[in-house]
């Protein structure tokens, strides 16, 4: 029995508990269901959450502990002989089998024994899983007969219900804290394994970057390969580049279209920005790499520079095109927080439109402003295809933009999207990465919203 | 309001001074107002540029430059055993009847060298269409029938006017005995550009004239698919506990702020936590919708479950009044009122997190759906890929025609966006209640 068969299994089977419930509720209830606490309807849904729920739970277990199972049935078929050998050989081993298993090639002569173990190792996922499988919906058969037995003309059953949703209610809210969790457990978790063969200090610190050449393990204490420096600078050389084309339009669209469009110019100007900020990100980097990395390098070259085919401005203007949404839609909101009552004072003093955006609005947004500058930083920092597909791979330690530059997205990429093992320096050094990467966003953002939530609170 | 009380100041003797002030102050608001349209104009210039080139490399891809062939199905190359059950039809020698209907046009050609420069003119699909062709109508075995088959992409680059004809040879990334062929074949009238159908019902291959989006833009929508699975009913269940049943406190504000923050975590971040977690933790199979779903929807939650909060924030509290005051316990005044008037709300923001996840590409190549799909997947843990991979992936291929083939998928997935958005738009002016 597969996974879908299972589940359109005891969905019906849950739908027939629920048409039981209710037909049962109206029975006991001699044909008057006033005489009952809840409405039939909550009797039925109480028999289909006894029929669903201890099935959707044994199945979620058999899920959880098939790979164990499956790995034990796999080395109970090994002998002794070929299983007493040291732990990373014997990983290489087990993964073979699972290879052999799925049908694969393996770089290995496949003994009847290996077979066997395959065979065993298969038929967890197949027989197994298949029993695992019945046994829940026996078992939901049980939750349903049990289920019709306690209706009575007592049971609350809408109460019951009711709890149960709001059990799932509480746990789906809980999934965003268990996504942060995730993220931090995992990235710590492989970013520690990473500094116990780099020291931290290095990596923060070193300024050479050279992952690639870190293929074989005995390579790894290759001086100064993993100074992450390079990587950082060349991070905030585009973040700058694309700050100084995002803040100035975006501001000044802000304070245009807040303070001096009319209403037509808004509504038609607002949208097209909107548009801008809702292109995939993979289609600025291609239009980077094909239209302006060209086109910077024709132009700068004809004026006699030197200029990388892959240059951080390209990246980086681009990137601030991306930007300019983010900055203006957040700045414009900031500014019109700003009460209307400081800007007639300004008026009734005499003050231009522009003195008064100036030296009234302006300020009183300014707070707000950095915010929102603050969160289109933690957002340049962060993004990653625009720099993938304009910027290099070189780590440079160079503050000219017409260089080649590579950032820390763009090294998380290389490092994980090529063959992978995944417990050798590269990958471990990709998560290292990741980890400084979250910290600092996480930093930025924190600070962001608390500057915006503290100027909110003030206006309102 | 300044001009009136300078009419009404004129009449006043006033030193020159103040008057050159004004005249400043007047400037600079002018010059302010100015920086703005500039600012404006820019910004929506920028986008003119980058849909506009996107267009004017792409638009080209929809069209396929093809060469006409009359060939003559004999049954001696085809069935010279008189045998047309199928599967002996499908191992028949085409390319040789393709590539003599070929040499045929151009009977000049005759030495076995040049010949095979020759075959490089034709995609090494044109042999598969003559077979499907034949394969199809075996009774037209022995009838001479015109095909329209597939030029190499370089060809098809000449045809559509990218090779600089003005550069030196050697520059032109072009054989010039070919581009001789392909004038006279132009001459006899025979090289046609034809409607693209392959770019949407091909799979991607190595060479370009062959290659589509179809396998893409399946595996795009599975992926979608699983993620709106999953964060759809995740996002509403956590929205509405926050917005009417969560006491406030310590660990309610954490889930608050926990929320906010998770909007703004970069996506490629996410997608290291689909590796270490999803596919190295609990062991999922690499590159499939599935675990591409899982990570997209951790993704899009925050975004739906803020705009869904928002939804039910705007439902006036005077309906749950009314509906809790006439016995309604507080889940019924949720399902009954509340989840129904904030329905189109909620479903907007979720199109837009659709659409957002559409276009994410960064945390999908961390989940390995990267790879090179040839099949177009049948299952949720087959290898798969994605729209916007496809792009990347195209994007890094070297010949020329996969940069029209790129353009004109990044229109395919721009448009799917667009449709998304605009509906979500409709949605919002429909269905938006003020109260």
């Amino acid at each position: 029995m597969n996974t879908p068969i299972f589940l359109l299994t005891l969905a019906a089977l849950m739908g027939f508990s629920y048409w039981v419930g209710k037909r049962r509720a109206y029975s006991v209830a001699g044909g008057h269901p006033a005489h009952l606490h809840s409405l039939p309807g909550y009797h039925g849904a109480y028999v289909a959450l006894w029929a669903g729920v201890p099935g959707i739970l044994l199945a979620a277990v058999w899920f959880a502990v098939e790979p164990q199972i499956a790995e034990y049935m796999l080395l109970q078929q090994l002998s002794p002989g070929t299983k007493d050998v040291p732990p990373d050989r014997l990983a290489l081993l087990l993964t073979d089998v699972k290879n052999i298993a799925a049908g694969y090639n393996v770089f290995r002569e496949v003994t009847p024994e290996l077979q066997r173990a395959a065979q065993a190792y298969n038929a967890v996922f197949e027989f197994g899983r298949a029993v695992a499988l019945a046994a829940a919906l026996g078992i939901s058969v049980i939750g349903l007969y049990f289920g019709r037995r306690f209706i009575n003309t007592h049971l609350r059953a809408r109460i019951q219900v009711e709890r149960v949703i709001k059990v799932v209610m509480i746990v789906a809210s809980t999934i965003a804290i268990l996504t942060t969790f995730g993220i931090v457990m995992s990235l710590l978790f492989e970013a520690i394994r990473f500094f116990s063969r780099i020291p931290i200090t290095e990596f923060l610190f070193g300024l050479n970057w050279n992952a690639q050449t870190a293929i074989r393990s005995d390579q790894v204490a290759a001086q100064g390969a993993f100074g992450a420096v390079p990587l950082f600078a060349g991070t905030l050389l585009i973040t700058a580049i694309a700050m100084a084309v995002a803040v100035p339009v975006g501001l000044f669209s802000a304070i245009y279209l807040s303070d001096y469009a009319p209403k037509r110019i808004r509504g038609t100007v607002k949208p097209l920005l909107e548009i801008l900020a809702g292109v995939p990100t993979v289609v600025y980097g291609f239009f980077a790499a094909l239209t302006v990395a060209p086109f910077v390098r024709e132009t700068f070259s004809s004026m006699g520079f030197s200029v990388s085919s892959e240059s951080a401005l390209a990246a980086g203007v681009v990137m601030g095109i991306m930007i300019i949404p983010f900055v203006s839609s957040l700045s414009d909101d900031v500014m019109n927080a700003v009460p209307q009552s400081l800007r007639d004072g300004a008026y009734a003093m005499g003050a231009t439109q522009s003195e008064t955006i100036k030296q009234v609005v302006f300020p009183a947004a300014l707070p707000g402003i950095v915010g929102a500058i603050l969160l289109a930083i933690s957002r340049a920092i962060g993004e990653t295809m625009i720099v993938v597909m304009a910027a290099g791979l070189a780590a440079n330690l160079t503050a000219n933009p017409l260089e080649a530059v590579t950032t820390v997205t763009v090294q998380i990429v290389t490092l994980l999207t090529g063959d992978q093992e995944f417990d050798s320096s590269k990958t471990l050094a990709a998560f290292a990465l990741g980890i400084t990467l979250f910290v600092v966003t996480l930093c930025l953002n924190v600070i962001a919203l608390n500057i915006v939530r503290k100027y909110r609170e003030k206006y309102e | 309001m300044s001009n009136a009380s300078t009419t009404a100041d004129a009449a006043i003797p006033r030193p020159d001074l103040s008057a050159a002030r004004l005249r400043k102050r007047y400037a600079a608001e002018r010059r302010f107002r100015l920086y703005g349209i500039v600012a404006v104009i820019m910004a929506i210039g920028m986008l003119a540029v980058l849909l506009g080139s996107i267009v004017a490399n792409g638009y080209t891809a929809f069209w396929q430059t093809h060469l006409r062939l009359s060939m003559q199905l004999s049954q001696e190359v085809i069935a010279p055993e008189g045998d047309t059950s199928r599967d002996a039809l499908r191992d028949a020698n085409y390319r040789s009847l393709t590539f003599e209907a070929l040499y045929g046009l151009l009977p000049e050609v005759t030495d076995e060298q040049t010949r095979r420069e020759l075959n490089t003119l034709l995609s090494n699909s044109a042999p598969r269409t003559v077979r499907d062709f034949v394969v199809a109508n075996p009774d037209r075995i022995g009838e001479t029938v015109e095909f329209w088959v597939k030029t190499d992409d370089k060809i098809d680059m000449l045809h559509k006017g990218y090779v600089d004809m003005e550069a030196p040879p050697e520059r032109r990334m072009i054989d010039p005995d070919l581009i001789g062929w392909y004038q006279q074949l132009v001459e006899q009238d025979r090289v046609e550009a034809l409607f693209n159908t392959t770019f949407f019902t091909g799979s991607d291959s190595r060479e370009p004239e062959q290659a589509g989006i179809l396998a893409a833009t399946v595996g795009s929508f599975m992926t979608l698919f699983v993620t709106l699975l999953l964060s759809f009913p995740i996002a509403v269940f956590a929205a509405v506990y926050l917005e009417e049943f969560a006491p406030k406190n310590k660990w309610t504000d954490l889930i608050e702020v926990n929320i906010n923050n998770l909007a703004a975590v970069p996506s490629i971040v996410f997608g290291l936590l689909g590796l270490a977690v999803v596919i190295n933790f609990f062991g999922f199979p690499r590159s499939a919708p599935l675990v591409g779903g899982i990570v997209l929807s951790l993704m899009t939650l925050p975004t739906i479950i803020i705009s869904a909060r928002s939804a039910l924030k705007a439902v006036p509290p005077s309906i749950r009044e009314a509906a809790l005051g006439v016995g309604a316990s507080r889940i019924q005044t949720v399902t009954h009122h509340v989840l129904p008037l904030s329905i189109p709300g909620i479903l907007t923001g979720t199109i837009i997190g659709m659409a957002q996840a559409l276009g994410e590409t960064a945390p999908l190549l961390m989940v390995g759906m990267v790879a090179f799909i040839v099949n177009v997947p049948s299952g949720f843990t087959d290898a798969s890929t994605v729209l916007p991979v496809q792009v990347y992936l195209w994007s890094t291929s070297p010949e020329r025609a996969f940069i029209e083939k790129t353009s004109a998928a990044i229109m395919v997935l721009l448009a799917f966006l667009i449709a998304m958005n605009a509906t979500a738009v409709l949605l919002r002016k429909r269905f938006e209640r003020r109260w």
